[in-house]
């Protein structure tokens, strides 16, 4: 049976099409699933895209985590479904208390739309699975509020239980601890700022986002 | 009862606020000196209806604490005021 992703459509998200041809390119199926269906359709995997989920009103994220399809990725997440939060993503599901901490505004205040070199931290998550650790992949970032802070706490659990899944090898936006990207404890939920969509192909200018979606489907073949 | 309430969303100290530095470091090219510790917030005005004002500001705690603010990087200052007292 091949292995379905449902990918969360917001007003205003603007990656989900990226996504979607990324997972057909590597032999998944992918769906939309309405930001206003309190159902997942059964899919085996949920990517939250980039974008501007209600246009970023109040915080990013700040409104799109009570989108009633929220509540139903917070309960796949529960039941060790893997999902995927990418930029805006990341932001929702860290407003939504799935992923711990929160992104401020980029560092010297600048838009940043940059290829940037990431270092593979762990390969203990549905996102990075198929990597290897210390592996650098080159996956671009496209944010303005992509500066990932958290409380010293949070940090040093984060840090000692190796959930820093990716790191900046040059930090571009001012992220604690050159953070890219984190999971959550039972490694199942997984937050980033860089888009592997959008790195599935040297024609893009790199294919380094394949290894991280290839572990996405993998954790989610095992559910189909 | 009706309330007027004024939330003011700051950044929680020792949070970085990297619109309040780029703004204090802009001052002296304008002329300005000896500003310090400029900080970025958010100002949200809106009316509530409650029986009284420790249930108003109950209420709007729980507002700020869920939706206004990420408490991760932000607090609130509530400033709350009764503009209407119903007929009794």
């Amino acid at each position: 049976m091949t292995t379905r992703v449902g990918v969360v459509l917001f007003p205003g998200s603007n990656c989900e099409m990226d996504v979607i041809e990324a997972v057909r390119s590597l032999g998944g199926d992918a769906e939309i699933l309405w930001h206003g269906d309190a159902t997942l359709n059964g899919v085996d995997a949920v990517v939250v895209p980039g974008g501007f989920a209600h246009g970023d009103y109040l915080r990013p994220g700040a409104i799109a985590r009570f989108s009633p399809v929220m509540a139903a990725v917070g309960e796949f997440a529960a039941g060790g479904g893997p999902v995927v939060g990418i930029c805006n993503g990341f932001q929702v599901l860290t407003e939504a208390g799935l992923l711990p901490g929160a992104l401020q505004k980029n560092r010297g205040l600048k838009f940043l739309c940059a290829p940037a070199a990431l270092r593979v931290e762990s390969t203990d998550s549905v996102l990075t699975s198929a990597a290897t650790v210390g592996q650098v992949l080159r996956v671009p970032v496209n944010h303005f509020e992509g500066n990932y802070t958290c409380s010293p706490e949070t940090l040093a659990e984060l840090q000692t239980e190796e959930r820093v899944v990716l790191r900046y090898v040059d930090n571009p936006n001012g992220s604690v601890d050159d953070i890219a990207g984190v999971c959550s404890p039972a490694r199942n939920v997984v937050g980033l700022m860089p888009h592997p969509e959008r790195a599935i192909s040297d024609l893009l200018g790199s294919a380094d986002g394949l290894p991280l979606l290839r572990s996405m489907l993998d954790s989610a073949a095992v559910r189909a | 009862m009706t309330f007027s309430v004024h939330v003011e969303v700051r950044l929680r100290p020792g949070i970085a606020d990297p619109q309040g530095s780029t703004i204090e470091r802009s001052l002296p090219h304008l002329g300005f000196e000896g500003i310090e510790g400029v900080r970025v917030g958010k100002s949200i005005r809106f009316t509530i209806d409650a029986a009284d004002e420790a249930s108003a500001r109950a209420e709007v705690d729980d507002l700020c604490g869920r939706f206004l603010t990420n408490p991760v990087i932000e607090d609130a200052v509530v400033h709350l005021e009764a503009i209407e007292v119903a007929p009794t």
